[in-house]
């Protein structure tokens, strides 16, 4: 049986976050009425002219200086020509021999630990095309221009991945940067951040690569896993059973879970990319890549690094807490407001925040428990104010708007009973109500201590301190 | 170059005109003379020759990014073939 | 002096005497077009009613003292140029129908210099010919004899002019668009420096060469024209930032010492020999002004043409490649589907000569020919402007014919596009190399008119209107009018 190896390249669309289109002064806001957002130059009128958007050559830029790129000081946009009813002018505007960025990497994080360096190719700018909306008319297409021209950065990998597992965490590490970056939004269901996959197979060891078939407009992290495994399975089997791949584009079906082909490349468009006439070469000076290199923040890969040496986290917590740049900042929030206690952080954001988060369907940004909140509360944690199991009941509270952690266990009496003396009065009647369990413990049944523990938590309602009702039901029932 | 009739057919194709298969000879002997003519360029050599796209050699000037543009769809689609919904029609597009 | 043989300078001393109001020097003008100038077919729309409420608009501006030179001059658009809620055909079936939502920046800003539109002026379909007989609505006419071409693209523009139906139009000149017709027709030219005027609403055939500029009876008239109609704007990336001298103001120039270069290029086989001797006697005219000549050699010219006719097909090919019968222009009956609605719309809408530069430019992009035509023309592109930039080192501008000949016949040189081409040879190096260029009526031959080129260095438009204007001075081939229009 032959072993095969898969080589998978990703080409990611970012749609940028600038207020106006790549081109135009329309603007790029998500979702308005069919057209409304399409100016004469976006609907490609006669005799308009395209005027680039200096604000996405910078979050290209930016996006470049991240990545290790080079910026190119002398890059062009082309003109790629095609018919299409979504593409107004019968071609896009992008890049194609001289694109702005070019030649760096990214290191990504395998399943197991290990880390993975990815090549980047280049990352272009260019214009995004309309919309074609077939539902609800009969026999014909509409079409909304409204995204036509919004700014894209087309990101190209090199063809170093070899799973779809590691195509996934790719791809999650540009989303992580861009955002990171604020240079796009990430939505993926809005199509702000979407991928095309070059998949192909060959046999273990051979340095050549095969045929390579490319997935089309995948917008979700789960589409692309089922999307290139299913890929992967189809060349193999193809092959195995005497057939060849042929080059060509495939549409990812997401009901059916299925590739299928679009069209070959004998029925591929011929582009006819040549330099826009409309558009002068870009020019990027140096000084203007060190003012900008001057802007950029810190990025995951030295945040989580920072992590693990300021509050030594593991590489597993600090790459969670990474991941997204919100997250960082929320946990750090709550590690000032608590004064400390980073571990105990970690873990409530991780813990109880990221599982009321998801939950509801909310995004850390918007979380009710503000970090302050959350940090108040771990301060009553270390304080010994609150148990680690009250605080659940603190957290919930809180997210439920029923005030800080201060006014939750002030309004609900949750402050910890620490007074010995009524620790001890509960622990009496715990032993007084139970003669049996205790003969058998003074027999040297030890692992009834739980036991009593839990009854004298009950009789407290939880709000007996755990440590100091160990150590004196160990005196009391020993006595 | 000389251009046959299925190059010009091939041509008209990539370039959305509907060509009447009559007059396919026409344009290949029309097409062909100006390639010919063109060619005239062969003669010399160019091979140190950097390009020129523009006669000025400029840089692209940045736009700042500002939202400058109204909405305008009734004025922009009252010179549309078919629109409906505020949508341009087009017959069924298969994908 | 009769209204409609006027200069654009002398109809603004007569609004500014107040010898005619603007109103009266539009019905004039209106009258000529919807009277002998039917004839010429040199207008495709007719804005009368716009045209009044502009004159009118134009004196009631001088009555309240703010009028400017052009404030209340008639003028006719080249309908490339988008005039908002005016038909902007471009010459051809394809935009019919279409109604510009928008202006053409060269249109707001003679509007706003008080220049009152009558109307838009006939064209080669697309920009693209040299004869005009590639319009959708038919050959324009030459004023000086109707069986000739007023040559093209801008063939409306300089019939209208010479005809006496305006005293200004505005031209585009993209392999001389501007300055054959105006030769042709026997009016003044101006071909401005790439990224003179900006090409906003002007509707592209080739954008690294297409060029707005004036075209009327005197260098004078084309200096005021331009001052209004130059200027920066930021909708057009190819238009520079630089400031817009007074053209006007500086015409009176001492020629003593201007030294000219003849490209021994511009004198040789194909140029017809009574082109040749009246550009002779032109340079007779110039030595006696005080310039002194040198032969120069522009030795790609040759390759000009050729360089051309790959560069301009394929910017045509894409440029046009927005019409597609989707959101304007025309569209065919009942499409079957998608490629349908295509190729007919498209196939019907243009005519021959833009399909044959579609399919050309095509051709010359599509894959495994890129190298060696698109990429050739381009290489050799910067060897003609190389030519020209060494020229400049020697001389202050240069002198040749515009045409190689004089008006031919309507129907002579349509069936041989490679003949058509080649009516361009001494202008379209001028495009390549994106440099102004001037067209001036120097003589006649077989009762035609013949046109002097001067060309400039860059952005030299100053210079070049001064040249033109001194000779001018001692010169009156620019004051004759055709008999027919008289």
């Amino acid at each position: 049986m032959m072993e095969w190896e898969t080589v998978i390249g990703l080409e990611i669309h970012a749609q940028l976050a600038t207020r106006s289109k790549i081109f135009s002064g329309a603007s790029t806001a998500y979702g308005a009425d069919p057209n409304t957002q399409a100016c004469a130059v976006d609907l490609g009128l006669p005799g308009v002219l395209p005027v680039l958007n200096g604000e996405a050559v910078n979050m290209a830029v930016r996006f470049g200086l991240a990545t290790g790129c080079s910026i190119a000081p002398h890059s062009v946009f082309a003109r790629k020509n095609y018919f299409y009813p979504d593409l107004p002018k019968g071609y896009q505007i992008s890049q194609y021999e001289l694109p702005v960025v070019h030649d760096g990497e990214v290191t990504i994080e395998l399943d197991d630990g290990e880390t993975m360096r990815v090549g980047l190719t280049r990352a272009h700018l260019e214009e995004d095309a309309g919309k074609s909306l077939h539902e609800g008319f009969e026999g014909v297409t509409g079409i909304d221009l409204n995204r036509a021209g919004t700014p894209l950065l087309e990101i190209v990998s090199e063809p170093d991945l070899r799973s779809a597992r590691q195509a996934v965490a790719y791809m999650k590490k540009i989303h992580s940067l861009v955002r990171y970056l604020e240079i796009c939004d990430g939505n993926m269901q809005e199509g702000s951040f979407r991928c095309d996959a070059n998949v192909s197979i060959r046999p273990k060891g051979q340095a050549e690569f095969g045929t390579r078939a490319e997935i089309k407009n995948l917008n979700s992290f789960r589409f692309v896993e089922k999307a290139i495994n299913h890929e992967i399975e189809r060349q193999i089997d193809l092959v195995e059973s005497g057939g060849t791949v042929v080059q060509e584009t495939r549409l990812y079906d997401s009901v059916k879970g299925e590739t299928r082909s679009m069209r070959t490349k004998e029925e591929a468009n011929d582009y006819r990319y040549f330099p826009d006439p409309d558009l002068l070469p870009l020019e990027i000076t140096s000084e203007e890549v060190e003012r900008i290199r001057a802007t950029l923040p810190e990025l995951p890969d030295a945040k989580k690094q920072r992590f693990m040496a300021d509050y030594g986290l593991s590489a597993y917590d600090a790459g969670v807490l990474t991941a997204s740049r919100d997250q960082a900042d929320y946990f750090e929030a709550v590690v000032e407001a608590a004064g400390g206690e980073a571990k105990l952080a970690a873990n409530w954001v991780m813990g109880d925040l990221s599982g009321a988060l998801n939950r509801d369907g909310r995004e850390v940004g918007d979380s009710p428990v503000t970090p302050a909140m959350l940090g108040g509360m771990l301060k009553r944690i270390s304080d010994n104010t609150i148990s680690g199991k009250i605080a659940k009941d603190v957290f919930e509270a809180m997210w439920n708007d029923e005030g800080d952690a201060d006014a939750v266990i002030e309004a609900k009496g949750l402050k910890q009973v620490t007074d010995t003396g009524a620790i001890e009065a509960m622990i009496d009647e715990v032993i007084a109500a139970n003669p049996g369990q205790v003969e058998q413990y003074r027999a040297g049944k030890d692992k009834l201590l739980g036991f009593f523990v839990g009854q004298v938590m009950k009789a407290s309602k939880g709000k007996a301190n755990p440590a100091q009702v160990n150590e004196l039901l160990k005196k009391k029932l020993s006595g | 170059m000389s251009l046959d009739k299925d190059d010009v057919r091939q041509i008209a194709h990539l370039a959305r005109l509907a060509v009447d298969d009559q007059r396919l000879p026409e344009h290949a002997s029309n097409l062909s003379a100006i390639l010919e003519f063109v060619e005239a360029m062969d003669a010399v050599d160019t091979a140190a020759v950097e390009p020129l796209a523009h006669p000025l050699e400029m840089r692209q000037r940045l736009r700042p990014d500002q939202v400058s543009e109204e909405n305008q769809r009734e004025l922009f689609q009252s010179v549309a073939p078919a629109v409906e919904g505020g949508l341009y029609l087009v017959p069924r597009v298969i994908e | 002096m009769s209204i409609h043989t006027s200069t654009v300078a002398e109809l603004s001393t007569a609004l500014a005497r107040g010898d005619h109001s603007s109103r009266e020097l539009t019905e004039a003008f209106l009258q000529r077009i919807q009277g002998q100038g039917v004839a010429l077919n040199a207008l495709v729309t007719v804005t009368a009613e716009q045209a009044l409420a502009a004159a009118d608009a134009a004196d009631r501006a001088r009555a309240d003292g703010e009028a400017g030179p052009l404030t209340g001059v008639p003028m006719v658009h080249k309908d490339i140029f988008c005039t908002r809620g005016v038909r902007t055909s471009c010459g051809s079936r394809m935009l019919d129908n279409f109604i510009s939502p928008y202006n053409a920046h060269v249109v707001d800003r003679l509007s706003a210099a008080g220049m009152v539109c009558l109307g838009k002026a006939n064209m080669d379909e697309f920009a693209m010919g040299s004869s005009n007989e590639t319009s959708f609505y038919g050959p324009v006419k030459n004023p000086w004899d109707t069986d000739a071409v007023p040559g093209g693209s801008s063939g409306g523009s300089a019939a209208a002019v010479a005809g006496g139906l305006a005293p200004a139009a505005t031209g585009t000149d993209t392999g001389g668009s501007i300055r054959q017709p105006a030769a042709l027709c026997g009016i003044t030219g101006l071909k401005p420096t790439y990224g003179r005027v900006s090409r906003y609403g002007m509707i592209a055939f080739a954008s690294s060469l297409d060029q707005a500029g004036p075209m009327a009876r005197t260098a004078e008239d084309c200096a005021l024209l331009l001052e209004a109609m130059a200027g920066f704007d930021m909708r057009d990336s190819t238009c520079v930032e630089r400031e817009v001298p007074r053209y006007s103001q500086h015409l009176a120039t001492d020629l003593n010492g201007l030294t000219i270069g003849l490209p021994k290029e511009y004198f040789g086989e194909g140029l017809d020999p009574t082109v040749a001797s009246a550009i002779d006697a032109a340079v007779t005219e110039y030595r006696k002004l005080g310039a002194e000549f040198r032969e120069i050699s522009l030795a790609n010219t040759h390759l000009a043409v050729p360089a051309y006719y790959v560069i301009a097909p394929a910017e045509c090919s894409s440029n046009l490649s927005r019409f597609d019968g989707v959101r304007f222009g025309h569209r065919c009956d009942a499409p079957k589907d998608l490629e349908d609605l295509y190729k007919r719309s498209r196939g019907e809408g243009f005519g021959d000569e833009v399909q044959r530069r579609i399919m050309v430019g095509t051709y010359a992009l599509s894959a495994g020919y890129y190298d060696a035509y698109y990429l050739k023309a381009q290489q050799v592109r910067r060897l003609i402007r190389d030519d020209f930039l060494s020229a400049f080192e020697d001389v202050d501008l240069i002198l040749g014919p515009t045409s190689p000949t004089a008006a031919f016949n309507i129907g002579e040189r349509s069936d041989d596009p490679v003949s058509m081409y080649l009516s361009d040879i001494y202008t379209i190096a001028v495009n390549l190399a994106g440099l102004p260029g001037i067209s001036v009526p120097a003589g006649f031959a077989g009762g035609r008119p013949v046109g002097l080129q001067l060309i400039g260095n860059y952005f030299d438009e100053a210079r070049l209107l001064g040249a033109a204007h001194a000779y001018q001075q001692v010169t009156d081939w620019h004051t004759r009018v055709p008999e027919a229009f008289a």
